[in-house]
């Protein structure tokens, strides 16, 4: 097994890991450190693929997709943290309602 | 050979661990903390596949700026009293939740393996688009094929990107009113920090984008760096004296996108396809589309930082 796989694999495995806190906690702000780490997991599997290009190097494409993915990711994260700010403003809960204990 | 194997193994232990610390800690303080060392060690993972590029922009933004916007956002949480997890208070629909848990493990590796399976069983030596992408580098205008990818074979790509950004810190702007006023007078050591640090960050920001036409570096990277400096200004307690409404604020914001669709209509009227730069004009228009987007990626990730629109009348010192 080679680096590139290795990394693929761990790649899967933060997408796992991931998934599984988005789906477990209710805090909104667990849920975007859970997406974010999605995102990572995604962008790992996108370029240790794209290593097996062997003596060629790592193909530069991916490479370009993942930097663009990095900064939408940091700007859908902005975007979700202050709709939390504004919703734990309105209501006391940093939580969406069906997940909360009255 | 042997070393290098034992380090990616343990680089990758390393990931899934902190990842894990950063998903489930429950104090969700620490969590951002270990998310913020999280992107540190995928920069370390960058840099092992061969691609410094994307490690520059992990650390910068993913580590750096996220870090910082998530640490922003919690403090705001917190005093609205919502940023501590509700886990201790768990009522009787959580309970039957904390129950199916358990369950929810098997799916998921069921997922886990499928997915890991998948990656095994791809072909161990493919080309992709690397050929191609050598093969047109001379006509490109840079040598960095990365920065040629970015800015030239996907400009597309690039250009709505920039438009992603910007609309983010439009919704931040329209949902979160003005900006909180700087918390406290910022410690003499910040302060003094936040002086050296600036001049010092803006250097390596010119530098990683004029060597990001031939080495690793780029419009990211360095509109990354600025914003960064624009991060720890806000920290110290420093406010630019403008409003949200000045023109000024908002030329450099839209310079990026507004720079890249005008040098789309060159291109159009050039040579009659968006974005095919003529070989002769490739370098110095993939230059300028670069200087503009730093300047505005700098200014949006430190607006976005700053947590609503800025109010322009505070002096600055």
């Amino acid at each position: 097994m080679n680096a590139a796989v290795l990394y693929a694999l761990v790649g899967v495995g933060l997408y796992s890991l991931g998934l599984y806190a988005l789906i477990v906690h209710a805090h909104l702000v667990r849920k975007i450190l859970a997406i974010n780490v999605m995102g990572s997991g995604v962008f790992l599997v996108l370029v240790a693929l794209a290593r097996r290009g062997g003596e060629a190097g790592t193909d530069a494409v991916p490479q370009a997709m993942v930097i663009t993915g990095i900064v939408v990711a940091v700007s859908a994260t902005a975007l979700a943290l202050i709709l939390v700010v504004k919703l734990a403003a309105e209501t006391g809960y940093a939580t969406l309602s069906g997940n909360r204990q009255e | 050979m042997l070393l290098q194997s034992g380090f990616d193994v343990a680089l990758g232990l390393g990931l899934l661990w902190v990842a894990w610390q950063a998903l489930n800690s429950s104090d969700l303080f620490k969590a951002i903390v270990f998310f913020i060392a999280f992107g540190l060690l995928m920069a370390l993972a960058w840099v092992r596949m061969d691609a410094p590029d994307i490690a520059l922009a992990e650390a910068a933004i993913g580590a750096g700026v996220t870090g910082a916007l998530l640490l922003g956002a919690l403090a705001r949480l917190r005093a609205s009293n919502a940023g501590e997890t509700t886990m201790g208070q768990a009522g009787n629909g959580q309970r039957r939740f904390m129950a199916s848990r358990r369950l929810l493990w098997i799916p998921l590796l069921l997922m886990a393996a499928g997915l890991g399976y998948a990656v095994l069983s791809l072909p161990g030596y493919t080309p992709g688009l690397s050929a191609q992408v050598a093969a047109n580098l001379g006509a490109s205008g840079v040598s960095n094929p990365v920065t040629a990818v970015l800015l030239n074979f996907r400009g597309y790509d690039t250009l709505l990107e920039l438009v992603v950004l910007l609309l983010a810190l439009l919704g931040m702007w329209s949902m979160a009113g003005p900006a909180p006023p700087p918390s406290a007078e910022a410690a003499a050591v910040l302060d003094g920090l936040s002086r050296f640090l600036t001049p010092l960050v803006l250097l390596v920001a010119a530098y990683l984008l004029w060597v990001g036409t031939r080495a690793p570096g780029g419009a990211f990277q360095a509109g990354s760096l600025l914003g960064a400096a624009g991060v720890l200004l806000i920290l110290a307690g420093w406010r630019a004296n403008v409003a949200s409404t000045a023109l000024s604020l908002r030329l450099v914001l839209t310079a990026g996108p507004g720079v890249f669709v005008a040098v789309a209509a060159f291109s159009l009227l050039m040579s009659g396809q968006m974005l095919k730069y003529p070989p002769a004009y490739a370098g110095i228009l993939i230059l300028i589309i670069e200087i503009a987007a730093t300047l505005s990626i700098g200014l949006t990730l430190a607006g976005l930082f700053l947590g609503g629109r800025p109010r322009g009348e505070r002096k600055s010192p």
